[in-house]
């Protein structure tokens, strides 16, 4: 799949150290990853694994150490500040565990907050009706079509981890990066997330890459990548047998479909 | 765009930012209202300076003066050209004011000065500051016969606050000699009698200075009698110089105070009042009284003479350092008394010649045209400025220091911006970092708090703006208010001259003070801005 698709993310040899006063440590130690068009990949690891620093890495939150991530056919180190802002507004969209909405916004505000992010406020202007009417058509699509004008907190989890995707895909962006978006939630409302993406990567074709700890949200995946100690560990595994299993997308979609 | 609408929900849901629009509300409103009282009494300081001086002053150092005040003005209207518009000569000497009230002997130290009395009131303000409405007019130094003004014509009120001035003048002069007039006859009975002997003592000596003086008063209008041209000359000794020991014998024409008067002055009018709790002002002197002077003789060394002088109107310049220092007198009069006239030539000596510039003259251009005709060493030319050069610059000192200091109020709430404005970028580092993964710039989340800043300094100083404008422009009103709640004077009139409180609101002053007052916003916003900015995504993300 990988060697036939063309690689909407390529990581090669990449190092990421944290340093605190004296000690150093070595979170990414040489890191290989591919990410194909279209490609639904779990990354999974321990705690301290590696594994959130990666994802913040190829969503241009941070700057490596060495090595080199081309995301959509950009080598994305040596970027100025500006394009770096640029293209993780434009070419990655971002969920999280714990949400991480604006608080002081309504739900459709948040899910419009990247567009207002990009434009300015006469360009705002001339696009507001437009970017309104995707953000809308992106909230009904997730079952949030009532509650535009509520703020987050009178949402329950699922329904603000709905609105962060929702914002998450409001710019289109080529890959979308979830930071264990089931973490904070329970199994159901979890599953019904993890449907939500699984959808997202059939029907629209969305490269997605899903960090978590949890094997049984890892198996939905089409591929899974384990991390350990700062490196992809290539041996296989028994319970990695992704897409295979009885809840991954594709078994469930054939089921629906 | 975002910018916007974050610093808008952040200002609808941070009231403690609000705290510091108050005190850049507070501080602004002080400062206009402060400029603006300082600057009304600095305006009505330099109007009444202006007012008594004129714009240009030529002087010699000498107290004897100059010869020829014509030649002179001949030779300023040629040097100085089209800019000059009125001239007219005066006379300065240093004097002692002696008048009695209540058979007690006041005496005052005074700057006696003689002016035309035809010409003085084109140089300056002079006219405005008198009391009789036909000597504002024209100045007369004769006797008005009543009709001062009771009501400060300076003033807006329409309160008599000079009751006294009712009577003033011809009927208060005879109704004065009558009653003098009763008072002898009284001690002449009681002399008759035999008895108060001493009492009437006083009168007989009064009465051989009222005739020597009206001889004086009677030649006034005339030409200098040969005695006095004699005396005028400074080569002459003592015993002669003053014309009036020549007089002092004449005896036979006896003078007739209620219907006659000695040489006229216009004393200033605090020499001859003082001002009460409320507001009233009393008089020592009324015009119409007689009041002796003695001045010094133009003679080297110069001898202190004496002469008596009916007061016939007040000036007042509100400058309580002139009211209380300055007496007019006609010029002649002084000229002949001081033996300023030249026996031979019959030209008289001035002090100074005041000059008036037309409108929009550089005052100091035509004052060092002047300076280079006229020699250093025997003339002083000085615009008014000069003349009162500490005073102003004093005045314009103490504002400048009064803004520093309440401009310190304003940085104190730029402290208060900078402190809520650091507590808000903690307490938002989470949006923040969630706004950067979104992909806004450093450059755009400093802009927020930028814009923040920018907002609560606008809408601080407008309100300040509006408070310090509405206080300045109603002052008076609010005085009023003070005054009625607390039952304490806020504004003693009595001290200032003033019957309100000057105020004058400069827009450049208060374009300067918004545009400090947004600038200290902004300014106290930079570091919590750049804080925000540098905030790194990842941890920010992390924060709770």
């Amino acid at each position: 799949m990988t060697e036939t698709s063309p690689a909407i993310l390529r990581v090669r040899d990449l190092r990421k150290n944290y340093r605190s006063g004296e000690t150093t440590l070595e979170v990414l130690r040489s890191v290989d990853f591919d990410l194909a068009a279209g490609e639904f990949v779990s990354i999974v690891g321990q705690s301290g694994s590696g594994k959130s620093t990666l994802l913040h890495l190829m969503g241009l939150l941070d700057a490596a150490d060495s090595g080199s991530i081309e995301l959509d056919g950009t080598q994305i180190d040596g970027l100025s500040s500006a394009r770096r802002d640029r293209l993780r507004n434009t070419a990655v969209g971002m969920v999280f565990q714990s949400y991480h909405l604006l608080p002081e916004l309504d739900a459709l505000e948040n899910v419009l907050a990247p567009l207002m992010v990009r434009h300015g406020v006469l360009e705002w202007l001339r696009v507001r009706r437009d970017a309104r009417d995707a953000a809308r058509g992106l909230l009904d699509r997730f079952g949030l079509g009532g509650r535009l004008r509520h703020k987050p907190r009178q949402l329950s989890g699922g329904e603000m981890q709905r609105v962060a995707i929702a914002r998450a895909l409001v710019t289109r962006p080529r890959v979308l990066l979830a930071d264990e978006p089931t973490g904070n939630l329970d199994e159901a409302t979890g599953g019904g997330i993890l449907d939500t993406l699984c959808e997202l990567n059939h029907a629209d074709g969305l490269s997605i890459v899903l960090v978590t700890h949890d094997a049984a949200v890892a198996r939905r995946a089409d591929r899974i990548v384990r991390l350990a100690a700062g490196r992809v560990d290539d041996a296989p595994h028994a319970s990695d047998q992704a897409g295979q299993a009885g809840h991954a997308c594709h078994a469930d979609l054939r089921k629906a479909g | 765009m975002y910018k916007l609408l974050l610093c808008w929900r952040y200002l609808r849901t941070r009231w403690i930012a609000l705290a510091s629009i108050v005190s850049v509300t507070l501080g602004v409103a002080t400062m206009i209202v402060v400029n603006a009282v300082m600057a009304g009494f600095s305006y009505e300081m330099q109007t009444r300076i202006h007012g008594i001086l004129s714009d240009l002053v030529f002087e010699s150092h000498s107290l004897s003066g100059f010869q020829d005040p014509q030649w002179h003005m001949d030779e300023i209207k040629r040097a100085a050209g089209d800019d000059i518009v009125g001239m007219t000569p005066t006379v300065a000497v240093p004097a002692m004011l002696n008048f009695q009230v209540r058979g007690q002997w006041i005496t005052r130290q005074i700057m006696l000065i003689g002016i035309d009395a035809a010409t003085h009131a084109q140089v300056s303000d002079f006219g405005r500051y008198l009391q009789h409405p036909a000597n504002r007019g024209q100045l007369s130094f004769g006797l008005r016969d009543g009709g001062y003004d009771t009501v400060d014509s300076q003033s807006d009120t329409t309160v008599p606050t000079r009751p006294a001035l009712e009577g003033a003048g011809w009927p208060h002069r005879r109704m004065r000699v009558e009653r003098e007039r009763v008072w002898r006859e009284k001690l002449d009975a009681d002399r008759r009698a035999g008895e108060g002997p001493e009492a009437a003592a006083a009168e007989p000596s009064r009465s051989v200075d009222q005739q020597v003086d009206a001889v004086l008063a009677a030649t006034t209008a005339d030409a200098p009698p040969a005695a006095a041209e004699a005396g005028g000359d400074l080569a002459t000794p003592p015993a002669t110089a003053d014309p009036f020991r020549q007089a002092r014998p004449i005896e036979g024409t006896r003078m007739d105070p209620a219907n006659e008067q000695f040489t006229g002055i216009v004393p200033g009018i605090g020499l001859a009042s003082f001002r009460d709790n409320a507001g009233t002002d009393r008089f020592l002197v009324l015009p119409g009284d007689d009041v002796k002077i003695t001045f010094p003789t133009s003679g080297t060394p110069p001898k202190a003479v004496s002469d008596t002088f009916t007061v016939v109107d007040f000036y007042e310049s509100k400058m309580s350092e002139y009211d209380s220092n300055f007496v007019f007198v006609p010029i002649a009069s002084l000229q002949r008394m001081r033996g300023m006239i030249d026996p031979q030539s019959g030209l008289a000596s001035v002090n100074s010649i005041q000059i008036k510039l037309r409108e929009g003259a550089d005052l100091d251009r035509v004052r060092d045209t002047l300076r280079k005709v006229f020699p250093a060493d025997l003339y002083a030319v000085s615009t008014w400025r000069d003349k009162q050069g500490p005073l102003l610059a004093a005045v314009d000192m103490e504002m400048s220091v009064l803004n520093i200091l309440l401009f310190l109020i304003i940085a104190v709430a730029g402290f208060g911006i900078l402190a809520i404005f650091f507590m808000i970028v903690v307490e938002k580092t989470r949006d923040i970092g969630i706004l950067k993964s979104l992909g806004a710039s450093a450059s755009g989340i400093g802009g927020i708090f930028l814009g923040y800043g920018l907002f609560l300094g606008i809408v601080g100083a407008g309100a300040g703006l509006a408070l310090g404008l509405s206080i300045a422009w109603n002052i008076n009103s609010i005085r009023a208010g003070v005054e009625w709640c607390t039952g304490e004077r806020v504004f003693d009139p009595s001290i200032y001259y003033f019957y309100r409180i000057p105020s004058i609101v400069h827009p450049f002053t208060v374009l300067w003070i918004i545009v400090g007052a947004v600038g200290i916003a902004v300014g106290s916003s930079v570091l919590p801005a750049l804080r925000a900015a540098r905030l790194h995504p990842v941890e920010a993300l992390r924060h709770d």
